[in-house]
């Protein structure tokens, strides 16, 4: 369990992190969402014992990083932001290297995570001769070397192509069964697709801080339902549509040829399909598309950090 | 006890590394090859005029090459990790501080050790032309190590302030060629300041041990150094986080 409590760092006169708590429970996948300099890579520093703050604390289990730090930098496995390594070291050394300040002595565990992290080809080139995303990938073989209780990952996945991101996008929900996982980043499709919570920062304090589908269906807010139908103008559609109980409004996208485009608006707390599709068929209309429209993180990204 | 094995077997490792890392690049081999070069050149030109079967010279010379040469060696050690980032992966492994300032003076110092090993050649060349006096060779290569460890201890410190190689080699560089030179201008000083400035002189302490009397007090002076700049290093490299 990692626990933080009335978190500040100042640079100066610069306030990075502003007071920051937040408590996270084994086996959770916790994304760190915020804009560029919000303060995720700072909290992520001080967790990780790097970065001394200002004032506040942070504690793994029964340790507090600034008493315990080697406690603490045990039960961690770190990637730093863009996996800074051993440029002339070989892979293979790099590895060894760790597991031996680990105290690693099964050779087998290095190959075991090689295989792991999709790293076995390179194992005997340098470093600096890898791809980038080569070089995540061994960045974080070596996090998950010691087997660690505690993941925490900078930005896993910046700077590398689709088909990486979805295999280390993989690999860090593999791992997320059976540990827990902190992750930094500033892509909102990286927390849908990996975190079950999420916890957005913004100028150093937290916004928002909610499992990813409660932050995404978010009370007080509408749902929208887009139909395409056919065989009326939207005028009728409308007027017909308005009478059902819980729509608030009824909107015209566009027009397609014969198809009408329509987007209703209703309350969260009411589903409004069933009788949509009944007032269509009881009108002699025809549908051709109807879905609902879930609240993107996106949407709460925005409105939480510039308040759109 | 436990904790001094502790801090060994970390400081070993890194040590291990970082001496790997200086041979995994030519810049290892330049430097070795330029030290023999220039000591050499030391030892070669005073030999056959003296016509004395001894290595004084070279020895004489020895803390003006390494106050040069050492921070060369050691410039990299912080300050390449400062700049690539690795530094951070380095402070978030279960090492402490110490472990890793001692590893890499140990591997600067072993460094050292083995540029200036092939000049035992020069002690030998010495035994087959005359009777060749082993107590200052002794105390000359014991000595050696000691300055060039309190050297290395020196060029860490500097390398642990800043992220520029350059930087770090010419602080380095200052502090060393001050304590190697500093018994050369004492002519202008009152005698009453000699002794002082004597004290603090690496060079002074090194011929010391050099002539083949190895005294105490230049064992703690060398001891002093290093742990006065380990420990300006550690305070460094814990402030600047």
């Amino acid at each position: 369990m990692i626990s933080v409590r009335d978190l500040v760092k100042h640079y100066g006169e610069v306030k990075a992190v502003d007071g920051i708590s937040f408590t996270i429970r084994k086996g959770e996948i916790t994304g760190l969402l915020g804009p560029n300099g919000a303060g995720k890579t700072t909290t992520l520093r001080i967790i990780t014992g790097y970065l001394k703050p200002t004032s506040g604390m942070v504690s793994i289990d029964e340790f507090l990083v600034d008493q315990n730090p080697i406690e603490i930098k045990k039960r961690i496995g770190y990637l730093p932001e863009s996996a800074p390594l051993y440029p002339d070291m070989m892979v293979y050394d790099f590895l060894q290297f760790m597991a031996d300040i680990r105290q690693i002595y099964d050779k087998e565990k290095i190959k075991d995570v090689a295989i792991q992290c999709g790293i076995t080809e390179v194992m005997h080139k340098n470093i600096n001769e890898l791809s980038k995303g080569y070089k995540q990938r061994v960045g974080l073989a070596q996090a998950i070397l010691h087997d660690p209780e505690i993941l925490v990952l900078d930005e896993p996945t910046n700077g590398l192509d689709p088909n990486q991101i979805v295999e280390i996008r993989d690999l860090i929900k593999e791992l997320g069964k059976e540990k827990t996982v902190i992750l930094s980043t500033h892509i909102l499709q990286e927390v849908e697709a990996t975190c079950n919570r999420v916890i957005i920062i913004d100028k150093g304090a937290i916004v928002a801080d909610d499992s990813t589908s409660d932050l995404k269906s978010a009370k007080g807010k509408d749902v929208r339902v887009n139909c395409v139908v056919s065989g009326a103008s939207f005028n009728a559609i409308q007027s017909a549509l308005q009478k059902i109980a819980g729509v608030k409004n009824v909107q015209h996208i566009k027009d397609e040829e014969q198809l009408c485009h329509v987007q209703i608006v209703t309350g969260l707390d009411v589903d409004v399909r069933p009788q949509v599709f009944n007032c269509i068929k009881d009108n002699g209309w025809i549908l051709y598309e109807m879905n609902r429209e879930y609240r993107s993180l996106e949407h709460v990204f925005r409105e939480l950090t510039v308040g759109m | 006890m436990e904790q001094l094995k502790e801090l060994t077997k970390g400081a070993t490792l890194i040590a291990k590394k970082e001496l790997a890392g200086y041979f995994s690049t030519p810049i290892g081999y330049i430097v070795i090859s330029v030290f023999l070069v220039i000591a050499g050149f030391l030892f070669f030109s005073t030999f056959f005029l003296y016509g004395q079967a001894e290595l004084r010279a070279y020895f004489e010379l020895l803390p003006l090459l390494f106050a040069f040469v050492i921070p060369a060696i050691t410039m990299r050690l912080f300050a390449e990790e400062r700049n690539t980032g690795s530094f951070e992966m380095l402070m978030t492994l279960p090492l402490s501080t110490s472990e890793v300032v001692a590893g890499k003076i140990l591997a600067a110092t072993s460094f050292a050790a083995i540029m200036i090993s092939p000049t035992l050649v020069y002690a030998i060349s010495v035994a087959f032309v005359g009777s060749l006096d082993i107590g200052p060779v002794i105390g000359g290569y014991l000595g050696a190590v000691l300055l060039a460890s309190a050297y290395a201890s020196i060029g860490v410190f500097a390398s642990s302030m800043t992220k520029n190689q350059i930087v770090a080699f010419i602080i380095g560089f200052a502090i060393c060629i001050v304590l190697s030179l500093i018994t050369k201008f004492l002519y202008f000083i009152s005698p009453k300041l000699v002794s002082l400035f004597e004290y603090i002189s690496a060079d002074y302490h090194f011929q010391n041990i050099a002539r083949g009397v190895v005294d105490s007090r230049n064992i703690i002076y060398f001891a002093s150094v290093i742990a006065i700049s380990s420990m300006a290093s550690i305070y460094q490299l814990e402030v600047k986080r």
